[in-house]
Parts: C-alpha cells; structure tokens; sequence
C-alpha cells in the first residue's frame, strides 16, 4: 500500500513535511552508518527512528562481537570458510570480502573516532567487540556532528511511491503528536529484524516494520525460512546474551545433567527438553576464578539479572528459557539485487538485519558477530548508493503537496493480534522443530488473521502505531512458515522433522513476493547474479 | 520492568522520556516525569544507565511487576550499579576499557 500523494478528505492528517537527499528509517548501527556514509558525500541526510538514536535495537543494550578480520590471506580465508557449512553453503565469497574489508575500515574509524577498545598485554588494542551503549552512543554523537537531522520518536509507517519509485516515508510524531512526511530522493531500510516482542534483550522495537513496508511497496524477501533463532535466557529476566553459556551445563529440575545440553550444537536437546519439562544451568565450566572475571567484564550486562536477584550463577542453578529472535539473529530480510544493497524497488535500499544476511551466512548466523559486520558493511554500501542514486536526479523530491489519507477501523485490538501471532511463532514444537502439518495450520490461522486485519488502518496515534506493528509481526510470520513450507529439507537453522537431511536438490534461497498472496520463487546462489558496487 | 523512579533525587531533566526506546516514560507539566506505560518496557535497562542521578532502577524480570520500593533498592544499594559496571559513572571511568571478550578461552 502506497500512500496517496494527492487528494483530500475529512479524514486526512497534515503533516509535518521535510524535503532531503536520503531518508534512513532506523537508528540502529546499520542506520547510522548508512547515515553518514550519505552526508559524506554531501547528501542531506534524515534519519528517523521509532526509539532514540542510541538506544533502539538489538546493538545498543546488548552489545556485540564484531567479524573483524585483518585483511591477512590465511586469516580472511580461515573466516570465510568457517560457517559456510553451517550456513549450508548459501553465501557467496563475492559478498564476504567487500563485508570484511568494510568492516575491517569501518571498526578501525571507531577507533580513529575514540571509541574505547581494551589493549591486550602488548598494549595492542582490540577490536573484536563492543558494547552496545558506549558504541551506540559514539555513533549517534557523530550522526548529529555530520550534520544529519535526527528525528527520534518518529516511527515510520509506510513508505512512499511514485511511478514505481520509492520517494520518502511518512510516519508518526510519537511523543510531539500527529504525523511527519518526508520527501528524499531515496529511502535506505534499516528498520531491524523481528523478535516478536518476546523480551529479547533490546527487542521489542523490532517488529518488522522493514518487511512489511517494504512488501507494500514490491520489494521481494530472501531467506524468512531462517528465522528461528531462540536464545537461552533466565526464565526471570530479559538478558538474551548466549556467548557464555559455553561456560554452562544443563540439568533438569532434580538436578540430573541434561547430558549434550550446550549453547551451540547441542541447543536442540535444549528445546527438546524444554517440550516436557523445565531446564536449569549452571556457569559450571567457567573453572576458575580468572575465567569468571573474564566473563564479568566481558558482559557486564549478563550478571545484571543475577547481581540484582542475589544468584551466583557460577555456583546456583537457575532456571533458563529459550526466547524467540526470529529474524534478528535469524538470516532473513529484505532481498538485496547487488553489491549496492538496492532491493527490486527503484529508489528503496535495505541494510543491516531489514535485508537478508544470506550473503555472508546463509542460513545460520550463530551469533551477533556476523550481523554487526553487516550492519556495518551494507550500512555503508547503502547509503552511499542511496546518496548516489538521489544526487544524479534532478529534483527528486518535487512532487506535490502530500496529505496522508486514512481510514478507521473500529473494534481492532492489537494487542490480540500480537497474542495470536506470538502463539503461532513462539511455540518450540511449531516452529523450532518444524513440519508440514503443523507449519501449514499455523499459516492458515496467519493467513485468516490477515484477511481480517491486514488492511486495517486506525486515526489515533498511539493505537495507530501499535496496529502497525502488529501488522508487521503478522506478516513476517507469514512470510516465515510461507518460506519453511517450500524447503522441505533441513539446512541452516531450518529445521524440518520430516525432511531431516539436507537436500543437495535444494541448494537455492527461497525468494518471497506479495502480501495478500505471498509468491514463492528460487534462486540460483551464484556469485555472477551480483553487480558490482556502486561506489 | 522499570519499577522505581527516586521523586527525591530526580531533577526531571527528562532525559529517560527522550532516551527510552520504548517510550515508557510521560513529560509531567511540572514535577518528575511519570512511568506511564510500564507494560511497553523491554527491560533493556538504557533509562538507567542515561539517568545522571541514579534516580531510575530496572528489576530484571520483564514480564511481571515486583512491587518494588525506593526503599528497597537504596538499602540494596542497587541505583547506579549497572551504570557503575559499565564505566559511565564518573568513579569508575577506568571500567569502559575493560571489555575482556578477547580473553575469552576459545
């Protein structure tokens, strides 16, 4: 759904309207970078996000590792080689070595720009990993120095069209009230993945929004069938950090060790224990008194829970869940055309967790260390091209007064839709352990759900935005189990139970169109369908 | 869920209202901002670490409401602690360059 540029009616908002060079929608890492690597070619450059610059997303309260790789021959290719497997083979060289190297530069300015690494004991800094507040916060103070108009509480809602380009966004002025339009010559997605507003750390801001905007205005979708990511978390708190439980062991309620429980390989027994009944751990492994000081100040955030309980977690068992992160530590998003992180959609670019991170993983992520390199990377690649794309136009913006056109529609609750859409994408023995039964009852009832509440439209701001994100979560759900039906195979994360081997017949990304009707086709991975960069 | 906000120590500079992503806190015509959306908090604990008075304190469950107090958490001494651990607190500036991820043993 585009939005009406021109007409009138009762029911029609003013509202606040500025006129640039790039929209970014998103001020997560990838928004930033996208951000400024715009106004550094002297775009004019606004940047809106849901939250507050600084705060919003995944990065900012969890903080992350980074895949910052020297650009050494044997070290580039030990790292590019690592997950391909486990990602079943669906990335492509072609994108991991621009990833790597513009990431390798990107990581080395936040250095330039002070941002505070640890030095090892040759006094070497080290540049592995960040913390989300003090990097986030780094970033937005030089968004703001570059010139770049930062609008915060300011969520978009849908993105505009003309003649088949996108041409700006308009939204809501969440804290200020009414509605806020802008006109750029191109629109760079950075909006995040989806969590489902299951509580994982930092997520509940990521409700798709990109997908959903995104789809209504033709682009295509890569990879949803990768979007079952759970992390472990103590059942008492929201603190999603998985990196060190590779120091824990499991056990059951009798305290009886769940043997093969692990973070990594053995995080199905995990899920299939926790089918039947609940799951406790224990640091137990972090052996010494060194290791456990290592791991405090590595994740400081981690122990928050624990220190505020008065639980040693070296020492106690606690009792753990698994918490969905769908697409945020899953692999699917938006699909990207080329090296330039343009979508199908003239004038629409995508970047960070918003595209598909199928390129550098395939179909498995593991951790955060791949997604903040490519937050970092296509953040970058986007918004240059995006710039390039705006200032080769001659007065990409002069299209009429817009108004921006709504409906009511009575009687709709989103916080039901959100109930009825968790109900469907949390449940482990839906969609962690996945089969055609089960996926394809469970996308009848999404689909039903959407004929009744897709196209709702709501005038009141506040129930406005939640109607939307609603929405979004209810297409990405659909969007997923849509893509798990089609791969009747196990690969990546994707996990059939009835097809529990990979398929070699199968080696292709599975690329979704529509939203009334969502079209399924597939794609080659070959690294030739890939343009250069524009830059 | 944001449980706590110390009425005696904040200076209602509203920079909670402004840094929260979720938007959980409400500008008051005079006087401290309110916690008025409770149930739209995440629990990602970014009011605490902004608060420049320590004012805020986050219980770590995000999905029931503890019923904590201002009393409690100050006899806890928890106001601050997470913001004390990350280094943002001036006394403890040292601690933002300790991010020991690299000496993880592999």
């Amino acid at each position: 759904m585009s939005v009406p540029l021109q007409g009138s009616d009762a029911a029609s908002a003013a509202a606040r309207e500025i006129a640039c060079d790039v929209l970014v929608i998103g001020g997560g890492p990838a928004g930033c970078w996208a951000a400024l690597e715009a106004a550094s070619t002297g775009a004019k450059v606004v940047l809106v996000d849901k939250g507050y610059c600084g705060s919003s997303g995944a990065t900012a309260s969890a903080g992350t590792q980074i895949w910052y790789v020297p650009p050494d021959p044997a070290e580039r290719e030990a790292a590019m080689a690592s997950r391909e497997a486990m990602g079943g083979y669906l990335s492509e060289r072609s994108w991991m070595v621009p990833v790597l190297d513009k990431t390798f530069e990107s990581v080395n300015r936040l250095a330039e720009w002070g941002y505070p690494f640890p030095r090892n004991d040759n006094d070497e800094q080290q540049r592995i990993s960040v913390q989300g507040p003090e990097y986030m916060r780094l970033l937005r103070r030089r968004v703001k120095n570059a010139g770049i108009t930062i609008l915060d509480h300011h969520p978009a809602t849908q993105l505009l069209s003309l003649e088949g380009r996108v041409v700006g966004a308009s939204g809501l002025r969440r804290q200020a009230g009414g509605h806020w339009l802008v006109k750029a010559g191109a629109v760079v997605l950075a909006a995040g993945g989806c969590a489902f507003m299951s509580k994982a750390l930092g997520c509940d801001v990521l409700t798709g929004d990109g997908y959903l905007m995104g789809a209504e205005v033709g682009a295509e979708l890569s990879g949803m069938e990768f979007s079952s990511a759970y992390a472990i978390s103590p059942a008492f708190a929201s603190i999603t950090k998985t990196a060190l439980y590779r120091f824990a062991q499991f056990y059951r309620k009798d305290h009886s060790l769940i043997e093969g429980a692990g973070s990594a390989r053995g995080r199905s027994i995990i899920a299939r224990t926790l089918l039947s009944e609940p799951v406790f751990a224990r640091l137990d492994l972090a052996g010494t008194d060194e290791v456990k000081a290592i791991l405090r100040r590595a994740q400081p955030n981690f122990f928050v829970p624990f220190d505020r309980r008065g639980i040693n977690p070296f020492t106690e068992f606690f009792e753990v869940k698994l918490r969905l992160e769908g697409t945020v530590r899953g692999t699917g998003g938006l699909r990207l055309t080329g090296l330039d992180c343009s979508t199908t959609v003239p004038g629409l670019y995508a970047a960070g967790d918003s595209a598909t991170r199928e390129p550098i993983c395939g179909g498995f992520t593991g951790g955060g260390s791949h997604n903040a390199a490519w937050a970092i990377a296509t953040g970058a690649f986007a918004g240059a091209a995006a710039a390039a794309y705006s200032l080769q136009r001659v007065s990409a913006t002069d299209f009429g007064p817009a108004c921006i056109a709504l409906s009511d529609t009575k009687g709709i609750d989103p916080a039901e839709i959100i109930k009825a859409v968790q109900d469907e994408v949390f449940p482990l023995d839906i969609n962690y352990f996945r089969t055609h039964s089960v996926l394809l009852a469970s996308l009848k009832r999404l689909d039903a759900l959407w004929e009744n509440v897709g196209r709702a439209t709501a005038l009141n701001g506040d129930h406005s935005l939640k109607l939307r994100q609603a929405q979004a979560m209810l297409a990405t759900a659909r969007f997923m189990y849509r893509a798990a039906l089609s791969r009747t195979e196990t690969r990546g994360m994707h996990r059939r139970e009835d097809y529990p081997r990979q398929d070699p017949t199968q080696h292709h990304r599975l690329i979704l169109s529509g939203l009334d009707h969502i079209a399924v086709r597939q794609e080659a991975v070959d690294p030739g369908v890939y343009k250069e960069a524009a830059e | 869920m944001i449980e706590v906000l110390d009425t005696d120590t904040c200076t209602d500079c509203n920079l909670c209202v402004q840094v929260c992503p979720t938007n959980v806190f409400q500008v008051q015509p005079e006087g401290p901002p309110l916690i008025q959306r409770q149930d739209a908090c995440q629990t990602c604990f970014t009011c605490e670490l902004y608060c420049p008075v320590d004012a805020l304190y986050v219980e770590p469950d995000a999905e029931a409401v503890h019923g904590l107090t201002v009393e409690g958490v100050r006899e806890s001494q928890l106001f601050g602690s997470y913001r004390k651990a990350i280094g943002w607190h001036k006394d403890t500036r040292h601690r933002r360059l300790i991010d020991d991820h690299f000496r993880l043993p592999q």
